[in-house]
């Protein structure tokens, strides 16, 4: 019987003490592009924050949706809009561009030191699979100097549902009329080619296959070093991803954004040198939040817009968002009413 | 205290005043135990109806040949998968079982007796690899070798059916091979255990009537393990119908039919496993499901038909 009093009292000691230190949870969910990026900034922003602590799982942009509708996260991340019908299931929700990415043309040439040129419409013809041979004369004529062998192109795309496929399905349907309706997370591709799960599986089998072209996204190729094209933009410029030619692509649309509630496709940019296949990231954040939780989502997405925050972020390849779209954004987040 | 009859205790002990609460305490905690299983059976079976129905109610039955997969204009159909699942499956076993019966052999009758225990023990770790370092080791080992064979095979012979189309590595040929690899040594270890379980006075037997070794094993050895050496290869195929991640790593994931081992395909555990997790509509998650429901049942089918062909040998040889 002491035995049990014992346990009882310690227990109890342990339970109140675990208590008054706990730190508020904040859960969130979904894109598997920004995980990198949270896991960052929860470091360092926990650093002085020691009220809540952050936890996020890179499910997928869809998941994290389907995980805000159920309620089971405090908020998601998403590199795809979500639908007028999801926004019907969970209510007023505030799309945060919190960062920027881009889509990037990789491929295995032998002997190709210089990055590749390529047009959309080149691009286009390539995923079809209607350009076949390295060979081709579309591709001879962008390339001035570059011996291309006479081997079959090799088209590797992902398996899996992805906001990748997404951004650069968008892009191929506003640069070739061949593409239009068949963009989305899923793409019908042509029969010969080849698909792999995950920027990994695409990445490594371009690495593989002798003649393999697919696409990765930007962060991916800089932290492993694959080759990546320079693709004509819609001025005709020869643009390369980087952080501020994907950056340049947001610049000028802060009307266009407040007016869609900061949802907007980048893609195909009018800017002179933005690379063309660029796209946001947003946190969904309810307009209405629980006290206590909620304020850790606010104040955490208040913070991840700042100059500090969008500074580390473009350390490790994700292109910040203009100034003026973010200072539009602060100002709706200013309107998030705590219940 | 009528359930506690029949062959669970010795009729002495079934007298009531007899029964000891421990016996009783042990008998409905084994029936709790059993009923898990079935429950569990019987709920998967539930589950995967009730979510593939919506999908049936739309495309009917003809969803199990349809050709085509397009889940952006809500059209499904399962053949694609059924069929990549088959071949690749088929493949794997016409490659995998005559390697394990003949080294599971070599290991129970003719190897050095220092050889055995070695070696049955490695073959009996490669069971316990987890499948996607398979994967892995596939990407990085069969996929490049496979391309290799596949360039020189159109250099030397030309266009054959069998492996048209553009070497991509990745397809029915590695992800056949790489099953092949896999169910290996599952096979190779049941064998060894039939094997070893004939008795070996009748190989000694046969080798004093004069066969030669050849004749003895197939006719001493061989011919007794014939339903032993069915249930292994059954166990072998059970494990490649249902392997998904090697396989999606190596398949390369196109809804595709084609003749050519050298063309890309998809299996029915790979195209959950690609698009469960981002399934956009309700439909496509059902659709998914009823093509588990589809893998499901074929594994079934595969397993009862394996059943039976072994019963069948069994009555035809006596025992």
């Amino acid at each position: 019987m002491s035995q049990v009093l014992h346990f009882c009292i310690v227990f109890g000691v342990w339970a109140s003490l675990a208590s008054t230190q706990a730190s508020v949870l904040v859960n969130g969910a979904g894109s598997t592009f920004a995980e990198p990026i949270y896991s960052k900034w929860f470091t360092e922003y926990q650093k002085n924050e020691k009220g809540f602590k952050f936890n996020y799982q890179g499910t997928g942009s869809g998941a994290g949706i389907k995980q805000m509708i159920a309620g089971t996260v405090d908020f998601a991340g998403t590199d795809d809009p979500m639908s007028k019908e999801d926004i019907a299931k969970t209510g007023p929700v505030i799309h945060v561009p919190i960062a920027m990415g881009a889509v990037v043309v990789s491929y295995n040439l032998a002997g190709v030191e210089k990055p590749l040129q390529l047009t959309g419409e080149v691009v286009a013809k390539i995923f079809n699979g209607q350009i076949k041979k390295w060979s081709d004369p579309a591709l001879v004529a962008l390339n001035n100097g570059v011996k291309f062998p006479n081997s079959d192109i090799i088209v590797v795309t992902r398996s899996d549902s992805s906001g990748t496929t997404a951004v650069f399905s968008d892009y191929l349907a506003k640069v070739s009329p061949a593409w239009q309706g068949k963009n989305g997370k899923t793409v019908e591709w042509f029969k010969g080619s080849v698909g792999q799960r995950g920027n990994t599986g695409v990445a490594g089998y371009i690495r593989q296959t002798p003649g393999a072209i697919g696409y990765v996204e930007l962060v991916y190729a800089k932290q492993t070093g694959l080759p990546f094209a320079a693709i004509q933009n819609k001025k005709g410029q020869m643009i390369l991803a980087s952080v501020e030619s994907v950056s340049e692509s947001a610049q000028g649309v802060t009307e266009e954004m407040v007016k869609n509630g900061f949802k907007l496709s980048l893609t195909n940019s009018p800017r002179d040198n933005a690379y063309p296949i660029s796209a946001f990231t947003w946190m969904l954040v309810y307009e209405t939040l629980p006290k206590g939780k909620g304020e850790g989502v606010l104040n955490f997405a208040k913070w991840a817009i700042k100059d500090e925050a969008q500074a580390m972020a473009a350390k490790i390849n994700y292109a910040s968002v203009p100034k003026p779209i973010r200072d539009e954004v602060a100002k709706a987040l200013a309107k998030v009413k705590l219940k | 205290m009528m359930f506690l009859q029949g062959r669970f205790l010795p009729v002495a002990v079934q007298k009531k005043s007899e029964v000891r609460s421990s016996d009783l305490a042990f008998l409905m905690a084994l029936r709790g135990l059993a009923l898990i299983l079935i429950l569990g059976f019987t709920s998967i079976v539930f589950f995967l109806y009730f979510q593939s129905r919506p999908l049936i109610a739309q495309e009917g039955l003809s969803f199990f040949w349809g050709r085509e997969w397009s889940p952006a204009d809500n059209r499904f159909g399962a053949l694609p998968f059924i069929y990549g699942t088959l071949v690749t499956s088929a493949l794997a076993l016409l490659l995998a079982s005559p390697v394990a019966v003949g080294s599971a052999l070599f290991l129970t009758v003719l190897a050095p007796h220092w050889l055995r225990r070695p070696t049955a023990f490695l073959i009996e770790m490669l069971a316990a690899i987890p499948s996607v370092v398979y994967g892995l080791w596939g990407i990085f080992m069969i996929v490049p070798l496979v391309r290799t064979f596949q360039v020189d095979l159109q250099n030397v012979v030309g266009d054959v059916p069998l492996f048209s189309g553009p070497p991509l590595g990745v397809g029915f040929l590695a992800a056949g091979l790489i099953l092949a690899i896999m169910i290996l040594p599952t096979i190779a270890s049941v064998c060894r255990e039939v094997f070893g379980a004939v008795p070996t006075v009748n190989f000694e037997a046969a080798l004093t009537l004069g066969a030669t070794r050849w004749e003895a094993l197939r006719m001493a050895v061989l011919r007794a393990s014939v339903p032993g050496i069915l249930t292994a290869v059954t166990l072998g195929l059970g494990r490649a119908l249902g392997e998904t991640m090697a396989v999606t790593m190596l398949v390369g994931n196109r809804a595709v039919i084609s003749p050519s081992l050298n063309s890309v395909g998809a299996t029915m555990a790979s195209i959950i496993a690609n698009e469960y997790p981002e399934a956009a509509s309700d439909l496509h998650l059902s659709a998914l499901t009823a093509v588990g429901l589809a893998l499901f049942v074929i594994s079934l089918l595969v397993n009862l038909g394996a059943r039976w062909i072994g019963t069948f040998y069994r009555r035809k040889m006596g025992f």
